[in-house]
């Protein structure tokens, strides 16, 4: 089992380097064309000093353009990366950027006009439906605007950031550790990955690694916390069609995996486990031989369970088929997690986590990568026993205190990838001493909503809640 | 499934929630005003199997049209503010607002963004009051329970 040490190649890359206006579009195709995947693009320094940044990825190294915009004009480079079509968009509705060669649509503003957001759908029998904020169940809030004939429907437009409560810049100022917890409240379903994710950032702007134990701590946490989703979202699913055994024995078994992680942290949600280099998180033998006991009384009774949903003839029918994004798509609009790997693409963080004890981890592979709500369902059942194999392994002994330790120069911006349970989560911190100057959390729900309007595409309107749960994204996530 | 029914009866009697003497009923509908959805979590359970908001009399339904209860999560975000003010406004009287988890109190690190609306005590009329982070299921049952006492008596 590998422990903090980095044994990749790539493991400590983390430059970043400058391109002039001109050079920008050259410098991310160079970039894509060495096989580094996007992980996030942002404008830092407003409004004195605007600075364009994009960060990639690849094997767990990292690489960061940079650039300063005249006037705040840049060129686009959603059509290289349509992945970027959102960061584009909040960094021209949150700093004012233009990007040539591009229209922007507000995404964090919400004009009172319908024709400033939503796409111009003509044709006979057309009409919209609109959805939201609040919805009829207990869901968070976010409009969705179908564009329709009869029943079915020709597109979707999403409008989200109703739920906008300016964390990344309520963080501005704050001590690194304080700041912390500014990234944990973004969502409490991803409070580990994100508070993870934040910390592994700033520890690498610290010129810090974690030690073998702090990593085997917050891989634990984050397994934890996959648990619980996973478990929560074939329960929601079961709910999109109405299936009330499946929702309530996946809510009977998401309910005792949260009792676990009130016995070990505390908290159901692992809130406040995770710090800035180290953990102060202790969890005895005689707990931790507890926890593993009914994980595996969990397991087992989510293997019944999973087992009854799959061979359920009239769900299967409601599934299959349904909410197809094709691969060609999925990589397109650069698709992570679960989701992503139902439609036979995108890869798995965990394979090149260097910071945590994923040391030859393969992630599952769906049986059938057709890309509709039955795959995507799927996968969440098929990851189930990776995790529960982790926190098998990793919980023996019980867990103790643990700190990073040393391993380079600091500098001001630290970058960190970590796979929440709905895929690869991207932070960027920007640091000036001890305080935060920028934070940047994209997160794995931020880079798969638009895979949503398109799986809604040319299906009925009462199949959008469940295509919406078999994504099962977080609002908050997104909108920070 | 039985396996299932089994332990939901033993966790029922450990978690030793009272019904109330006097059958009552209250219809509540949920509107998240920017949380961080651990309390649509917790409520989500609150609901569900284990807690079973419904053998209280608790319902949650889908239309303020419908509810005695305006159950609000979040700080109240900007954007949220005039969907939760007409969501009160379309709930007929009697009507009672609570406020459920810490950010609806107007309590930690987001009560006061500048993206915030907030607090929802100063927008609507709160009489109901649930503190947590999230609050869990069994705070969030007993949080209501007096207004079904109240439901009861009046």
């Amino acid at each position: 089992m590998g422990g903090g040490r980095p044994t990749d190649s790539h493991a400590d890359e983390a430059d970043i380097r400058s391109a002039p206006p001109d050079g920008w579009r050259d410098a991310v195709a160079d970039l894509l064309s060495r096989g580094y995947t996007f992980g996030s693009l942002h404008v830092t320094g407003a409004p004195d000093a605007v600075e364009l940044r994009a960060a990639f990825i690849r094997d767990g190294g990292f690489q960061m353009i940079t650039c300063r915009p005249v006037d705040r004009r840049a060129p686009t480079i959603v059509d290289l990366v349509p992945a970027a079509d959102w960061d584009e968009r909040e960094a021209a509705d949150s700093s004012g950027m233009v990007f040539d060669g591009r229209r922007t649509r507000p995404l964090l503003t919400h004009p009172g006009q319908l024709e400033q957001w939503t796409t111009t759908v003509r044709g006979r029998d057309t009409h919209q439906v609109a959805v939201g904020p609040i919805h009829a169940g207990v869901i968070e809030s976010g409009h969705f605007r179908f564009h329709v004939v009869g029943e079915r429907i020709l597109r979707v437009d999403l409008q989200l950031f109703y739920k906008h409560r300016g964390l990344e810049r309520a963080a501005v100022g704050r001590e690194l550790g304080e700041a912390l917890a500014f990234a944990q409240r973004a969502c409490a379903a991803c409070a580990v990955t994100n508070s993870v994710a934040y910390a592994h950032a700033c520890e690498q702007a610290l010129g810090l690694v974690p030690s073998p134990d702090l990593a085997r701590v917050r891989t634990v946490l984050l397994e934890l916390e996959r648990l619980y989703n996973h478990l929560n979202d074939v329960g929601a699913a079961c709910a999109g069609v109405g299936f009330s055994p499946g929702t309530m024995v996946f809510a009977a078994l998401k309910e005792r995996a949260q009792r676990v992680n009130q016995a070990l942290t505390g908290h159901r949600f692992l809130f406040s486990t995770v710090q800035v280099t180290r953990s102060d998180l202790e969890v005895n033998p005689q707990s931790a031989q507890a926890a593993r006991v009914e994980l595996r009384g969990i397991r087992a009774a989510a293997e019944d369970a999973w087992h009854e949903v799959l061979f359920h003839g009239s769900v299967q029918n409601r599934f299959a088929g349904v909410g197809v994004v094709t691969a060609a798509d999925a990589t397109t609009l650069g698709m992570v997690g679960p989701v992503a790997r139902a439609s036979g693409v995108g890869d798995d963080t965990r394979c090149a986590s260097p910071r945590l004890v994923y040391a030859g981890f393969k992630s599952a592979t769906p049986l059938d990568p057709g890309g509709d709500v039955r795959a995507r369902v799927e996968m969440r059942a098929l990851e189930l026993p990776p995790t529960f194999d982790l926190l098998d392994t990793l919980l023996e002994g019980g867990l103790g205190r643990a700190a990073s330790e040393p391993a380079g120069e600091p500098v001001a911006t630290g970058m960190a990838a970590v796979e929440s349970p709905r895929g690869r989560t991207f932070c960027t911190i920007e640091r000036s001493g001890p305080s935060i100057t920028r934070l940047r959390l994209r997160t794995s729900s931020y880079a798969n909503w638009p895979a949503v309007a398109l799986a809604a595409t040319d299906n009925l309107l009462p199949e959008f809640p469940l295509i919406n749960k078999s994504f099962e994204l977080c609002y908050a996530c997104c909108d920070r | 499934m039985f396996q299932l029914l089994r332990d939901l009866y033993r966790t029922r009697r450990q978690l030793g929630l009272q019904r109330p003497k006097q059958p009552s009923s209250l219809a509540v509908r949920h509107v998240d005003a920017g949380s961080c959805n651990g309390c649509e979590h917790e409520l989500g359970a609150a609901a569900g199997p284990h807690y079973d908001l419904a053998r209280f009399g608790l319902s949650i339904v889908a239309s303020p049209r419908h509810a005695d209860v305006l159950l609000v999560t979040g700080p109240v975000t900007m954007h949220m503010r005039a969907a939760l003010l007409a969501a009160y406004e379309a709930m007929p009287e009697p009507r009672i607002v609570a406020a459920l988890g810490n950010c609806a109190l107007g309590r930690g690190i987001l009560a006061a963004t500048d993206a915030s609306a907030g607090p929802l005590e100063e927008l609507l009329p709160v009489t109901v009051r649930i503190a947590g982070c999230p609050p869990t299921p069994e705070q969030i049952i007993t949080g209501l329970e007096p207004l079904l006492h109240k439901a009861a008596t009046t």
